[in-house]
């Protein structure tokens, strides 16, 4: 069973630190090469969502708490119907 | 499967801990007490404790820590926040008591607070944040800065000659009889979060049942000071910190 993973960034949040980029194992998130913030920073954003396994380490490296991480074991629906 | 279904509530792995409020912090970007917030917001929440604590905040660039999380603060005159944090805990002996200190305010001008509340075994708990630099007013040498490292006080490298050796504090307080919990701990990956997590749960946990002082030191950055980008500086810490400051416990009990 596959795992998936789902990551949302708070970009208002992100000072762009790049320290939740380094921690990714999978190259899922990168640096907005251009736009900003409304404080200016170069905000995080998910490059490669597909890719993402919910492990959390950008999580927990994130001094500001910007992402939020969800991960589900199954792919095909969570409530299978079940007929007796 | 549809981005619904994975964001429902049982699939949360990861988010900002409730007790850290939606101010935006004044740190740089990429700097260590952020994390450090966040485990300690974390803990408190874990413990169910977030009616009974009282931070003492310090003076350094954690002075707004009273901002970001939401318990009760009290802000101690530099380097006072263990005298601060001894008489909260004796009048208020049902409350879990910590201070939040930066090696500046813990190591320079507060040694002598320190290790006497240490030496007393009151019952709090210190989160000590040790980057070997004082980050708030621009850089200047502190007590722990490394040998050789440079900074806007001294340009040429530390000096042990002329200016001293870099101020183990850890070493010194694991050796009193009041003191129950003495660790290094760091924040630089997610493995390092979750051990400090661990170890300042410990720290809260011997504060409520009366056990002594525990002091969490938290080897960490800061890439201002130290002129890198956050990701350079948790290498650096790595290579120069962690050899004269090793992570570990020095005291468990």
């Amino acid at each position: 069973m596959a795992k998936v993973g789902y990551v949302e960034v708070n970009t208002e949040r992100c000072k762009g630190c790049n320290l939740c980029v380094v921690s990714c194992s999978t190259d899922v998130l990168e640096l907005q090469p251009r736009e900003v913030n409304n404080r200016g920073y170069h905000f995080v954003y998910v490059k490669h969502p597909d890719a993402c396994i919910g492990c959390a380490n950008c999580g927990y490296v994130c001094p500001d708490g910007c992402l939020t991480v969800y991960m589900t074991k199954e792919k095909e629906p969570v409530n299978p119907v079940v007929t007796l | 499967m549809d981005i619904e279904t994975i964001k429902s509530p049982e699939n949360l792995v990861y988010a900002k801990p409730e007790l850290l409020n939606d101010h935006h912090m004044h740190y740089c970007p990429g700097c260590s007490h952020g994390v450090v917030h966040k485990v300690i917001a974390e803990v408190i929440a874990q413990l169910g404790l977030q009616e009974k604590t009282i931070g003492i905040a310090p003076v350094g660039c954690a002075v707004f820590a009273y901002n970001y999380i939401d318990i009760d603060w009290q802000e101690a005159a530099h380097g006072r926040a263990p005298a601060l944090a001894t008489a909260t805990k004796r009048l208020l002996p049902d409350r879990l008591v910590f201070t939040y200190q930066g090696d500046g305010d813990l190591a320079a001008i507060g040694t002598a607070e320190t290790i006497h509340a240490a030496n007393r075994g009151e019952n709090i708990a210190i989160i000590f944040i040790n980057n070997g630099i004082y980050g708030m007013t621009g850089g200047q040498m502190a007590p722990t800065t490394l040998r050789d490292m440079k900074t806007s006080t001294s340009p040429e490298g530390r000096d042990v000659a002329t200016m001293g050796n870099p101020l183990r504090i850890l070493d010194m307080l694991a050796l009193l009889n009041g003191v129950c919990l003495a660790t290094r701990v760091s924040v630089h990956t997610a493995a390092a979060v979750k051990k400090t997590r661990r170890m300042i749960k410990k720290a809260f946990e011997n504060s409520m049942a009366g056990k002594g002082t525990s002091i969490v030191e938290v080897v960490s950055t800061c890439n201002a000071g130290w002129k890198m980008t956050p990701e350079e500086a948790n290498d650096w810490m790595v290579e120069h910190m962690f050899p004269y400051y090793p992570i570990g416990d020095l005291k468990n009990i």
